[in-house]
């Protein structure tokens, strides 16, 4: 590698003006593409630097499986009188909370990656305007994706048995992924209104700690203080943990999933606008 | 073809932009001819980039407007961008993508099906003398390597107006030249190149019309003989054999040149930087000229060489101060 880093320009074989100057005249201008196809092209990128740097891959294998371990064993006796017992409770729940936090990775990306000379040239392209953004989120979904099968595939050898069946896990994998894609609007959000990668990291941790805890993912709220449940009850990732939670288990929780959906409506609603509008004035 | 050189690519009219206290470009005006290569000339600090960015719709203007092929930057951003394309000053490529990979994106992005964007992309590394490290990560280029894929990705679809924001700062003289040779070719097959730099000598090489800016203002612009005359010819710099032929040297050119004679610490060393009017007859002419004088009346030069009114003598000449305290200024 370090060899290639020092190749000079002498090296380099010349420019060939004559070809240069066909190619200019031979170039034709193709129609613009479709908004869908601009944010495919950009996901493409994404899956690209994946391909490049696969150790950015890390936060979504080895995190989640730290997660499932640590609170099956941790929790599972005192809680459900067995690990195997709690984590046919725990797993659906701490996938989404995994999932979810996982999501704030993206601030950070849009952060650094909006300081290079690169996002001048994607902001001067006369394609869909959130197509960069929304290929960050496409790259990412693919990211959650992984963490969602290595998570199951860890939960399944500890004794998970979800009662949905292949069925039910897939369409409880569909919906967080979907939620997750709605919710880091919030961080593309914080990637470009905050000046540094730190604080970014340090307002997403304030965000997500509150939110992933005060939750239904470990116990039911049922024990806990009123004030607190009125919070944990109506709080985005509560929704989505009890609806990921029965359709995994086989039933068809309408009213969580319409919930979830609603909340991830609501995200991109509020939060895209505002995106796209810091993205056009930075 | 008359018509087609007379429209203006780009039209500014009093173009503002404040960051913080600091009036970054502080009303800029500019008609850029279509078909041409226009050059900013200014140091840095001056506003150049700041200018580039507006017109490329990557700012909005504090005040003013700009328009682009008669195209407003702000209210017709859309069509504005589907005609311009962007070489910055810092490498507008992704760094961790391949060559290949930068200009496959891109061209996805600018219509082209899968199979189009790479056929596009090997014959453009092919042309820019790249197709050896198609495949290798951008990160491990060199500058001038990464300037020309820059410049490819620029001209993925032949734009009609091309921005060089300092293209050859940090190359070497080979890259440069080279880079130079890229700009040629791309304004003889009709695209309009404005192009910002720090040298002088860039901006008169490539460019047929520039504009001086600094501290966010243009200071000077016209034709490159027009600018010239307005700031001198240069300078003619002397080395004599014998110190002591300098004070008789000294009197000669200035006789001969017209010009302010100036006797370096060097004390076989003299310089005389021609006036204005050596614009007219050609400083060559009036130093060889002076030349002959010398050798007439008996003095030996060892060396001898005609400068280019540096960007330094420029500035001083127009604005009575250097170029580096621009950016004090500014900030």
């Amino acid at each position: 590698m370090s060899t290639t880093a020092t190749t000079g320009t002498k090296d380099l074989a010349p420019v060939s003006a004559e070809s240069l100057a066909a190619l200019l005249v031979a170039g034709e201008r193709p129609p613009r593409p479709s908004a869908l196809s601009a944010s495919l092209t950009f996901g493409w990128r994404a899956v690209l630097k994946i391909k490049h740097v696969p150790e950015q891959l890390f936060d979504v294998t080895a995190f989640p499986i730290m997660m499932v371990l640590m609170y099956t064993y941790l929790f599972g006796g005192a809680l459900a009188g067995s690990p195997k017992e709690y984590i046919q409770f725990l797993l659906p729940g701490i996938l989404v909370m995994s999932v979810v936090m996982i999501t704030m990775y993206t601030g950070v990306s849009v952060n650094t990656d909006i300081e290079k000379g690169v996002f001048d040239r994607f902001r001067s392209l006369p394609v869909w305007r959130p197509a960069p953004m929304v290929g960050y989120l496409l790259g990412d979904a693919l990211r959650y994706t992984i963490a969602s099968v290595v998570m199951l595939s860890v939960g399944l050898v500890l004794g998970y048995r979800p009662g949905g069946g292949a069925g039910g896990v897939l369409a409880g994998i569909a919906l967080l992924v979907l939620f997750s894609f709605a919710f880091s609007w919030i961080w593309t959000m914080f990637g470009l209104l905050l000046r540094t990668e730190k604080s970014v990291m340090g307002v997403s941790m304030m965000v997500i700690f509150p939110l992933t805890f005060l939750s239904n993912v470990f116990v039911d709220p049922r024990t806990m203080p009123g004030w607190l449940q009125a919070f944990v009850n109506n709080s985005p990732v509560t929704h989505l943990s009890s609806a990921v939670r029965g359709l995994m288990a086989g039933d068809w929780p309408a009213d969580e999933v319409a919930w979830s959906l609603g909340w991830a409506g609501l995200f991109v609603v509020v939060f895209g606008p505002v995106t796209m509008r810091l993205y056009n004035r930075k | 073809m008359s018509q087609q050189t007379a429209d203006l690519a780009i039209e500014t009219a009093g173009l503002v932009k404040t960051f913080g206290a600091t009036r970054a470009v502080d009303g800029v005006d500019l008609a850029v001819p279509a078909g041409t290569v226009y050059g900013v000339l200014g140091p840095n600090g001056a506003g150049k980039t700041t200018t580039v960015k507006m017109l490329a719709t990557l700012l909005r203007p504090d005040a003013g407007e700009a328009h682009v092929f008669g195209r407003d930057v702000v209210r017709e951003a859309d069509e504005v961008r589907g005609r311009v394309s962007l070489t910055g000053q810092y490498a507008s490529v992704d760094e961790d993508l391949t060559g290949m990979e930068n200009l496959v994106l891109l061209g996805r992005l600018l219509g082209h099906g899968k199979k189009g964007a790479r056929a596009r992309g090997e014959r453009l590394l092919a042309a820019f003398g790249l197709a050896e490290a198609a495949g290798r990560q951008v990160k491990h280029y060199s500058g001038g390597m990464r300037r020309r894929l820059d410049i490819a990705a620029s001209i993925l679809n032949t734009p009609d107006l091309l921005f060089l924001d300092e293209p050859t700062t940090g190359l070497d003289p080979r890259s440069r030249n080279q880079v130079w040779e890229i700009v040629r070719a791309v304004v003889a097959q009709g695209t309009t190149v404005l192009l910002t730099t720090q040298y002088l000598d860039e901006a008169d090489r490539l460019a047929s019309r520039i504009a001086v800016i600094d501290r966010g203002r243009v200071i000077a612009e016209g034709t490159k003989g027009e600018l010239k005359a307005s700031v001198g010819a240069g300078s003619v710099h002397l080395r004599l054999r014998d110190p002591a032929q300098r004070p008789r040297a000294a009197e000669v050119l200035r006789r001969a040149l017209g010009a302010a004679v100036q006797e370096e610490p060097d004390p076989v060393a003299l310089t005389a930087r021609l006036g204005a009017a050596a614009g007219d007859d050609g400083a060559a002419g009036q130093a060889a000229r002076a030349l002959g004088e010398l050798a007439a009346t008996g003095i030996t030069v060892d060396d001898f060489s005609l400068g280019q009114p540096s960007l330094d003598e420029v500035f001083l000449a127009l604005t009575g101060h250097g170029t580096h305290d621009s950016e004090e200024v500014a900030a």
